[in-house]
């Protein structure tokens, strides 16, 4: 009797539950070893990706954005038959923007739904806990919307980034401003930015790079200054900028609100600096406008000359740029979007439809979709995706992106760097305000 | 040094608004008992009434403020006839909150359906424009703005402590039974107090519109500031409502300037946890009220 009781005491049951989680671990690899391994040509089962995303909670807004890049991956690799000779079917959880939920959803995707891929969440907040999950049952992981530099900090040898990462989207500035002949280059620069983890790497990459690295013909860095996230009045912010009277301006911005305040006070103050970017705002086309107008919606001269010189950092992706399957990928979401310009392609879109490439890719040229196999390739491998070239270094990190440089000309984002991308000249100094 | 005045002139300025939005929350809790967080909404509400008047009959903001104040009067007597009187004394502050939370709530949505979640901002020719003082340049909005709040908080000043209704306000405040019981009528002074917190609300929204861009859901930060200046000045004091506002937004300028935005709100919170170990009832907080 002393002998039973003592089968469900603590020892025995602990020996008990860890050779369950032990079997239920070698279960889930076997179920997703078979899975991974069953390509052979009779196998005509479609091929199941699972995957996150936030249709709720914080990043609602971006979620279904970046599904919309997995869905019209899907669809076009369906319509010309498949992937390896198999229909593509995905399997979208909503993890409300919850990284718990994310793990949660992973785990279920891989060891219920036996899922032979997985695509990637948003962001760094999301895509880690995931990647973690995905790593733990030896799936690969390729994603292209979390670009923070903070991502690459866990050791994970399963994810690979296919996006610029975000700590280089100022770099194309910074080497603008460099690229300006001695006697024309300015010689100071302020920078504030949001103690974000997307607005702060980014911002302090661009401070080292026009420093040049405390080599001569760099630019003295003036004022360095970080706020938080819930700082709503940034006026004081923008008069140290102007008392500074640098002649570049940083702004490591994370919506327009912010950016209007910061604009608003320097035409107030007369204080026009040669040249100014900012991380987060001047991307947002007629809602940065509305922002920086005078208030009327329908007056946008006003707006226009206020935006006119404003620097924009960009991913690596634009409406008509010409990389691989672009074209497609545009037509194929004008015909989902009906009346819609390429305009109003999200970033996320691309960058779900960018990683779901370089999967393919990877697995075309494998015939493989064993996980290992995929792995060994991404890691050796150069990729093309809309987003341009691909490599990953030992981090996962894409090597060879290009940050392009964009500008507010005549109401307009354009091109302006590197040369070979540019549709006009930059212009520098920046015009007077209105 | 002349950073370190700038952003002494700058706290003052914005924290003059604050002052006028602070000060009919503190009003209403201190004749009522009620914690308002609508305050917030409503302070949103008047912003885009006087926004709809400018966009479409092109009524410059504070000429605007004489329909929308009687306008927004009519709603906090609107809520207080509906909701409010209805609440039982003994949860009174609880059910406050929860019903005056409901009532933000159904603004939001209705402000969030007609207007959507773009933001806006309130424009007039003053909004931005500028004049130069000694190599600083201020806007006229916002000196005209801090007008306006001295100008409405010496008028409820002058209304609370120099009419016969003020009396009847701070009897309500002090006693509310023994003021009914000399004829007061109570309710009646509610109804009138939440429509004055709610008609200095309107007020306030031009100043906060114009300040910056806004939304419906932009009355979060809001209340949340309000809560804090309310806490912070003594809750019912309308001196501490002026005092508080102009000292957080002060210290939160000067922290920026000689430190780090940062750390500014963490600085004004440390200051306002030792004020309350030694003064839990805030800056003008009881003592105040015995006074009067």
């Amino acid at each position: 009797m002393l002998a039973r009781s003592n089968l469900f005491n603590g020892r025995y049951l602990s020996v008990f539950v860890g050779i369950v989680m032990v079997l239920a671990s070698l279960s889930a690899c076997t179920t997703s070893n078979s899975t991974n391994n069953s390509t052979t040509p009779q196998n005509t089962s479609p091929i199941t990706i699972g995957y996150t995303v936030p249709r709720t909670g914080d990043f609602s807004g971006d979620g279904p954005l970046l599904e919309q890049g997995y869905q019209l991956w899907a669809d076009q690799i369906n319509k010309n038959g498949g992937l390896l000779g198999r229909q593509v079917k995905l399997i979208g959880e909503d993890d409300a923007s919850k990284p718990e939920q994310v793990t949660t959803d992973y785990q279920s995707l891989i060891t219920v739904n036996h899922v032979d891929l997985l695509f990637a969440p948003f962001s760094g907040d999301l895509t880690v806990p995931a990647a973690i999950v995905a790593h733990r049952f030896g799936y690969v992981m390729v994603e292209g919307a979390a670009t923070e530099k903070a991502t690459y900090l866990h050791g994970l040898d399963n994810l690979f980034a296919v996006s610029l990462p975000a700590e280089h989207y100022i770099t194309s500035f910074a080497n603008f401003i460099l690229s300006l002949p001695q006697a024309q280059r300015p010689t100071t620069a302020a920078y504030v930015t949001s103690n974000d983890p997307f607005t702060e790497p980014q911002v302090a990459a661009a401070r080292d790079l026009l420093e040049n690295n405390g080599q001569p013909g760099g630019l003295d860095s003036v004022l360095y200054r970080t706020f938080g996230p819930e700082t709503t009045n940034y006026r004081t912010l923008a008069a140290e900028i102007v008392q500074s009277g640098a002649q570049v301006v940083v702004l490591g911005t994370l919506d327009v609100n912010g950016l209007s305040q910061f604009l608003k006070y320097f035409r107030s103050q007369h204080y026009n600096p040669e040249a100014l970017i900012a991380a987060t705002g001047p991307d947002q086309g007629s809602a940065y406008l509305n922002a920086i107008g005078d208030g009327n919606p329908k007056d946008t001269a006003f707006a226009n000359r206020m935006a006119e010189g404003t620097f924009v950092p960009n991913d690596g992706w634009y409406p008509g740029i010409n990389t691989y399957q672009n074209d497609v990928f545009t037509q194929d979401w004008q015909a989902k979007n009906p009346g819609q310009p390429p305009d109003g392609i999200s970033s996320d879109t691309v960058q779900g439809f960018a990683a779901a490439q370089v999967l393919q890719q990877a697995i075309e040229a494998t015939h493989s979709i064993d996980n290992t196999t995929l792995k060994a390739y991404l890691r050796s491998h150069t990729f093309n995706s809309i987003q341009g070239a691909v490599q990953f270094d030992a981090q996962g990190r894409n090597t060879v992106a290009v940050a392009f440089l964009f500008q507010w000309q005549n109401g307009k984002l354009i091109p302006v760097y590197p040369p070979s991308r540019a549709a006009a000249n930059p212009e520098f100094p920046k015009m007077p305000w209105p | 040094m002349a950073l370190l005045i700038q952003a002494v002139i700058l706290g003052i300025l914005s924290g003059g608004v604050y002052a006028l939005m602070a000060s009919g929350m503190t009003l209403i809790f201190g004749v009522m008992r009620i914690i308002n967080v609508a305050q917030g909404i409503f302070v949103i509400l008047g912003a885009y009434l006087s926004y709809k008047l400018e966009q479409t009959l092109h009524l410059d903001l504070f000429v605007g403020l004489l329909l929308t104040m009687p306008a927004m009067f009519a709603l906090g007597v609107v809520v207080q006839w509906a909701f409010i009187r209805r609440l039982k004394r003994d949860d009174r502050i609880m059910m406050s909150f929860l019903v005056t939370y409901a009532v933000a709530l159904v603004i939001e949505g209705v402000l969030t359906f007609l207007f959507s979640t773009n933001y806006v901002q309130l424009y007039a020719w003053y909004v931005d424009a500028t004049f130069g003082v000694v190599g600083f340049y201020f806007r006229y909005f916002d000196v005209f703005a801090f007008g306006l709040s001295v100008v409405l908080l010496a008028g409820l000043y002058l209304l609370v402590y120099r009419t016969r209704f003020g009396y009847s306000l701070r009897a309500s405040m002090q006693d509310p039974t023994a003021a009914a019981l000399i004829g007061i009528d109570v309710e009646r002074v509610s109804a009138i107090t939440l429509g004055l917190g709610t008609a200095l609300a309107a007020a306030g929204g031009v100043g906060f519109g114009a300040g910056s861009l806004f939304n419906p859901a932009s009355s979060y930060d809001l209340i949340l500031r309000l809560v804090v200046i309310i806490v912070l000045g003594g809750l019912g004091s309308l001196q501490g409502a002026l005092v508080a506002s102009l000292l957080m937004l002060v210290v939160g300028s000067v922290t920026t300037v000689l430190w780090s935005d940062t750390w500014s709100r963490l600085v004004f919170f440390v200051l306002l946890t030792v004020l309350l170990v030694f003064r839990p009832q805030g800056l003008f907080g009881r003592l105040e009220a015995r006074q009067q």
